[in-house]
């Protein structure tokens, strides 16, 4: 009955690095450090950023091509339904060399991740061989302008008009949205339940009437960041992801997986191992010294010291959390816990080139190396405890739902989400 | 402490920490306050008799580990001990065995002596230095016919007073030698010290013109610097271990503490300026556990990269180890600096082995050396 073909051994750790190396040095470029430019960069050309994007496509599709794309999405998917440990592999193969960046977060993880979660056996067929050959870019529709932590208090509301739902409201902070191709939006389906019980999950493209999107420039010249304003978009019920008011539940898990992708920690996520010539690798740190002419001046080694210690524990927590939770020895909550260490470890590689650099961290000019715009790195640092979560939900969820502690206090719990305050008062 | 353990090796903690619980419980541990050697009678023979001397020696030295990497089981032990802030010379001591050893059948005796807990050894290391010229050797270790000749001062070596050989490193010429020298040798003197820990000792050695056979010589004159860089490793890693047991220990207790203390009618453990002091302390506690079984693992593997994960694992816990020991104290209030509470038996552990055996800054400096010549090479 069942065709040889149907056992299928499952390739060994060793053949698939063998394949990986052997596809990645012939095919893919070599990169310096850094090259793969991000928000940190401040301004970078739209010419530059889209075609740096569809190098990424083009990245990824070869990826696919070579039977290297999705390594832990199941076979039916288009991926190769191997393991954490192949996808490892797979990052170690990529160090020093280009990988498609712009497809990683939050397009594998969280969007994809959240409709092999969630996503019915048609939805997943219609779009995840599509995200694994790079025809499709997803963008996060959930930070609203109304407030970005309290998630749930989403005010983007969907109604219901026959086999179509019909949305109006904004959402904001997502980056590369004006380069993306489709949106994961959390929308508020019910008025008259508590806030959590209220809200549904839907997908639609967005090039087409009813999405508005303009870009934020941030403090530092860059405009990845977007805001969108949805004004009678019309969404098919079809493409709704799990139950009507049941958005909550697919909720957790996207924010699950988006913490998970914020420390690239997820085997759907494809990255080198520190930082991957990004803004994790504590080698900037060494450049910087050089061309600050301090290699040999201990106080500047300290600060190297400091970076490479924290990045080379980063690591190791990431596993160990990833290793607990999926042992059972911690709760998956604990995926907050990487979310701090992850801003100590960005906080730590936007700060110590800018304290090595001393004063030319504020004013560089072209022959400076990698000192340049250390200073605008250090001064939009925070961005990185704000995005994917901020730090202080993370320490909120960490003493709350790890360590057990008391709530705080909610006055929006068990309220209808319409009772809620959702601004001062002039009379109690 | 990694999640996973092999039956023996979870059998092998559990022994331990039981016989810890029973021979040092904390009411023994204040009493060990003033006590020369800082461990009751017959403590450290038992203590051999279970294993805590034998992981780092081969079988056919009469030792033998339990899951094939003597040193990843020797965490296990580092552990307990922070955990229960134990009594005993288990870094040094081991760090002999692993220099005994690995210079094959030569010192096999003095070997046994340590496998039976008969006797104890400690490794004369530390001097007086600067974090630019950390591991830099002044003691010198010269050749005069058939004897070699020790010159110079270490400090602190830990149990120095109780310990019947040292293991010293210094310099012949430009190379590194390592000699084990009889506590009773002429011209060694001891001089004790006050150290923060209740039971650890540590003195002062000076050794004037002490004179010993060269078959006291551990590896080859001159040829041992790579064998005591791998004992640097070996020592930092296990103290890294031993302050993470030590962070679990406080941290369990002021977690507790903060659900049991009620303030305004309420338990601290309410407070969102509370609870988030307690979300970073579970952080650097986890990144601890996370970082000192990295290190073993490398330390075990003698890889490329045990230096840089041995550097990282001591720096990283000693620095957040006392962070979070201290946060611990201020958590508890003006309970947490008397002597009657337990917490200060682990903020004292945690200041020693940050102190010993490189201090942060010391390990950060060897870092920041080994990423350069990585990014030169």
């Amino acid at each position: 009955m069942n065709t040889a073909a149907e056992h299928v051994e499952m390739e060994s750790l060793e053949d698939f690095r063998r394949r990986a190396r052997a596809f990645i040095r012939e095919n893919l470029r070599p990169i310096a450090r850094r090259e793969h430019r991000d928000f940190t960069d401040g301004a970078i050309a739209d010419e530059e950023e889209l075609a740096a994007v569809a190098r990424s496509r083009e990245i990824q599709r070869m990826l696919f091509d070579a039977g290297l794309a999705g390594v832990c999405v199941p076979r039916e998917y288009g991926g190769l339904g191997l393991t954490p440990a192949h996808q490892q592999v797979l990052n170690e193969e990529l160090v020093g060399y280009e990988f498609p960046h712009h497809l990683q977060s939050p397009t594998m993880s969280p969007c994809m991740a959240v409709l092999l979660d969630f996503g019915t056996h048609e939805q997943k067929l219609r779009h995840i061989p599509a995200i694994l050959k790079g025809e499709e870019i997803w963008i996060q529709f959930l930070s609203e302008p109304s407030g970005g932590s309290d998630v749930a208090g989403a005010l983007t509301t969907a109604v219901r008009d026959g086999d179509e739902w019909i949305l109006n409201g904004s959402k904001v902070w997502s980056t590369g949205a004006w380069w993306s191709d489709w949106a994961l939006c959390l929308a508020r389906t019910n008025w008259d339940v508590p806030k959590h019980r209220g809200l549904t999950v839907f997908m639609f493209p967005l090039d087409q009437p009813g999405i508005e999107i303009q870009r934020i420039e941030m403090l530092h010249g860059n405009k990845e960041f977007c805001q969108e304003f949805m004004t009678d978009l019309r969404v098919p019920d079809s493409d709704r992801i799990g139950e009507v008011d049941g958005g909550w539940t697919v909720g957790i898990g996207w924010m699950f997986h988006e913490r998970m992708a914020m420390a690239h920690n997820e085997p759907v996520i494809t990255w080198p191992p520190s930082g991957g010539h990004g803004i994790s690798d504590p080698g900037v740190l060494v450049d910087a010294a050089r061309d600050a002419g301090r290699l040999d001046d201990p106080l500047a080694r300290d600060l190297i010291g400091r970076g490479y210690m924290t990045t080379l524990v980063g690591g190791p927590l990431q596993r160990r959390l990833g290793e607990g939770i999926a042992g059972g020895h911690l709760s998956d909550q604990a995926a907050s816990i990487g979310r701090l260490y992850g801003w100590e470890v960005t906080k730590a590689m936007m700060t110590l080139p800018f304290e090595i650099a001393g004063a030319t961290g504020a004013a560089w000019g072209d022959d400076d190396g990698a000192l340049r715009g250390s200073g605008q790195s250090y001064m939009v640092r925070q961005a990185i405890a704000i995005a994917g979560g901020t730090i202080e939900m993370a320490r909120n969820v960490i003493s709350e739902r790890v360590l057990g502690m008391p709530r705080e206090l909610a006055l929006d719990r068990d309220v209808p989400f319409r009772d809620v305050p959702r601004g001062p008062t002039a009379h109690r | 402490m990694r999640w996973e353990l092999s039956p023996d090796q979870q059998f092998f903690r559990e022994t331990t920490a039981r016989f810890l619980v029973d021979q040092v419980p904390v009411a023994t541990l204040r009493g060990l306050r003033d006590d020369p050697a800082g461990f009751p009678a017959g403590y450290w023979r038992k203590g051999a008799e279970l294993g805590w001397t034998s992981l780092l020696a081969g079988e056919e030295l009469g030792g033998g580990s339990i899951s094939g990497d003597g040193l990843v089981d020797l965490t296990l032990l580092a552990y307990e001990f922070g955990r229960h802030a134990a009594p005993g010379p288990l870094v040094p001591t081991n760090v002999v065995v692993a220099a005994l050893a690995a210079a094959g059948a030569a010192h096999a005796d003095a070997v046994a002596g340590l496998l039976s807990g008969d006797r104890i050894a400690t490794w004369a290391w530390m001097e007086a230095t600067t974090p630019e010229r950390f591991g830099e050797l002044t003691v010198e270790i010269g050749v005069d016919g058939e004897d070699v000749v020790v010159n110079g001062v270490k400090r602190p070596v830990e149990a120095a007073a109780q310990a019947d050989a040292f293991l010293v490193s210094g310099r012949t010429g430009d190379g590194v030698t390592q000699v084990l020298v009889p506590a009773d040798a002429a011209g060694l003197a001891v001089t004790p010290l006050t150290t923060v820990d209740l039971t650890r000792r540590a003195a002062t050695v000076t050794f004037t013109d002490v004179r010993v056979p060269r078959a006291a010589v551990v590896g080859e004159i001159g040829g041992a610097g790579d064998q005591v860089e791998r004992q640097l490793q070996i020592a930092a890693m296990l103290c890294a271990a031993e302050t993470t047991g030590a962070m679990q220990s406080a941290f369990d207790m002021t977690v507790e503490w903060a659900f049991e203390r009620y303030s305004f009618g309420r338990p601290l453990a309410s407070y969102q300026a509370l609870k988030h002091r307690f979300a970073d302390m579970k952080m650097w506690l986890e990144a601890s556990h996370a970082a000192s079984d990295a290190a073993a693992d490398a330390v075990g593997a003698g890889g490329p990269d045990a230096a840089a994960r041995s550097s990282a694992a001591k720096a990283y816990t000693g620095e957040y180890g006392g962070e979070l020991a201290h946060e611990c104290v201020q958590l508890h209030g003006g309970i947490g600096v008397t002597f009657e509470h337990d917490l200060h038996l682990f903020l004292r552990r945690i200041t020693w082995n940050r102190a010993v055996y490189g201090t942060p800054a010391e390990h950060r400096q060897r870092l920041a050396r080994i990423l350069i010549e990585r990014e030169a090479a």
